[in-house]
């Protein structure tokens, strides 16, 4: 290895570090800051609960949360998956009849930009509070898939489409081999967005179904315990939703990259 | 040995005036005539816009003319046969990134459902054009050159009766074209196939032809047939012989013309 070489690889190891460290240093930073506020002004824990008493409690509830979280994690997957169907689906058929696009692309639309926050009260005087959980996980992860769907679909080399004509490809051929797999890092894309957003969902139609549903999921157990003033728990549930958020986002851009990496260009690694 | 060049008898395909006109209102094509002789290497030269493109993508069966005829192999049934087996080499590689060389080589073979050899048929596409040990590459790892060869062995993988080529090394170094342009020659003299070559380039059209059809600025018609009479095979030594550089003029000369009598 050359020495530019050498210094240019140095470099970017230098530059993992940094990434890896600088977010890790902030974090302790505030968790410190926020101990020592909580301990020089002395803090009731049902005001603010120290960073030690949050973690804490997140061990001595961890059944009744963990539980909690797995009744949040399985709406919100359910929610994943019906909008990754519905949406592909739905794109699919834009793509194959323009009239079912303009018919009903517009509505689509109006259900996203419709608070989600707005339309949960309303599903819930329909539906069963399960019910009306997944569906508004559903309302709001399905958009961005549609979106990004629709946009992939579109964006196929047309060389490519005259190619699979000439050798006598039919249209649903053109969509399996060809439009589908071009469309990928798109639907991804919006699988990634989805995922995060379907949890959003989840939160929030549990959050409006609040004490008269059958609620156990973290958003319900987060309402319980700010009426009881369990502000630690709360504290711990939410440290709990945003890890779920976390590792929702991290686990699909591992499957876009896993998926891509072999042909795309958002999951090549810069060789120059 | 030569190819047969000169071969008579019925055209393998001809357009017979043949008019395109776009719903925009630009008129690509108009009362143009064009006879596709079997064996033959034939360029369609012009300025951009001039059409070629279009004349070449109505050969193909990939766009309808608004007026006039496509004839393939006039009375022999057989030969009609032809239209169904075209080789087409677009001005990008147009391979699917998602697809290894061979996957993509492959997809003529799969599309028309011949699985059977499809590995032999490949890798012998893939040998003819220089590329048989990349076949397990994905497109973004190859060199832009080696991306329009396995372009063509893509074009080639189904033995086509014609291949048809829009610009197909506009985008390349030059140097890489002198290159695919030998290479071209000897794929073309050894397999005996009709080409159908569209270019703007005087001296790429000069090099390879037995035939230019010289086409005037749009609406494109035939401005004039030359014949290129040099011998095969060509390489470096014809490149800078006196001869192709007095071809060139001649070629550049009616190409000009072809754009000073549209304006006149």
């Amino acid at each position: 290895m050359s020495a530019p070489e050498t210094r240019a690889s140095a470099a970017r190891r230098l530059e993992l570090v940094l990434r890896i460290l600088l977010p890790l240093i902030v974090l302790a930073l505030v968790v410190l800051a926020w101990d020592q506020v909580v301990r020089i002004k002395q803090i009731p824990p049902y005001e603010l609960p120290g960073p030690g008493l949050v973690l804490s409690t997140l061990w001595e509830d961890r059944e009744l949360l963990l539980e909690s979280l797995l009744v949040t994690l399985s709406t919100t997957l359910e929610g994943f998956l019906l909008a990754l169907a519905g949406g592909v689906a739905l794109a699919v058929m834009f793509n194959l009849s323009r009239l079912i696009e303009y018919s009903l692309y517009p509505y689509a639309v109006i259900l996203q930009v419709t608070p989600i926050l707005a339309i949960a009260p309303l599903l819930l005087v329909y539906m069963e509070p399960p019910a009306a959980v997944l569906t508004c996980a559903w309302i709001v992860a399905f958009f961005p898939v549609l979106a990004n769907t629709t946009l992939g679909l579109a964006s196929v080399d047309r060389n490519l489409v005259d190619l699979f004509r000439l050798y006598g490809a039919s249209r649903v051929q053109i969509l399996i081999e060809l439009k589908l797999p071009a469309a990928m890092p798109y639907i991804l894309g919006g699988m990634r967005i989805a995922g995060g957003l379907s949890l959003v969902g989840a939160v929030v139609a549990e959050l409006a179904a609040g004490t008269a549903g059958a609620g156990s999921g973290l958003a319900y157990r987060i309402a319980e315990s700010a009426y009881r003033l369990r502000i630690p728990r709360l504290f711990a549930a939410l440290l709990l939703l945003s890890a779920a958020g976390v590792v929702i986002f991290f686990a699909l851009s591992l499957l876009s990259h896993l998926i891509l990496r072999r042909w795309h260009e958002s999951a090549i690694e810069a060789e120059r | 040995m030569m190819a047969s060049a000169h071969s008579s008898g019925s055209p393998l395909v001809s357009l017979q005036h043949v008019g395109k006109s776009f719903p925009n209102g630009i008129v690509a094509l108009e009362g143009f005539d064009l006879s596709v002789r079997p064996g033959e290497f034939l360029t369609l030269l012009g300025p951009s816009g001039c059409g070629k493109s279009t004349a070449l993508r109505i050969l193909a069966g990939l766009t309808e003319p608004t007026s006039g005829a496509v004839e393939w192999g006039g009375a022999d049934p057989a030969a009609r046969q032809n239209r169904r087996n075209i080789g087409f080499v677009f001005q990008e590689p147009t391979l699917m990134p998602w697809g290894t060389v061979e996957s993509n080589v492959r997809l003529p073979l799969h599309l028309k459902g011949l699985d059977a050899d499809w590995r032999e048929r490949v890798s012998a596409a893939l040998e003819r054009v220089g590329l048989a040990g990349v076949a397990q590459l994905y497109p973004r790892e190859l060199s832009g050159g080696m991306k329009m060869r396995a372009s063509i062995a893509r074009a080639l993988v189904l033995e086509p009766a014609i291949l048809l080529m829009d610009e197909p090394f506009a985008a390349l170094d030059e140097i890489t074209r002198f290159r695919l342009n030998d290479d071209l020659l000897a794929l073309w003299r050894t397999l005996g196939k009709t080409v159908v070559f569209v270019t703007h380039s005087v001296f790429e059209s000069v090099y390879l032809s037995n035939r230019i059809v010289v086409m005037t600025p749009r609406p494109g018609r035939v401005f004039r047939e030359l014949a290129i009479d040099a011998p095969y095979p060509r390489d470096e030594l014809f490149r800078t012989s006196a001869e192709y550089a007095a071809w060139c003029r001649l070629v550049s000369r009616a190409l000009a013309d072809a754009a000073a009598g549209a304006s006149a």
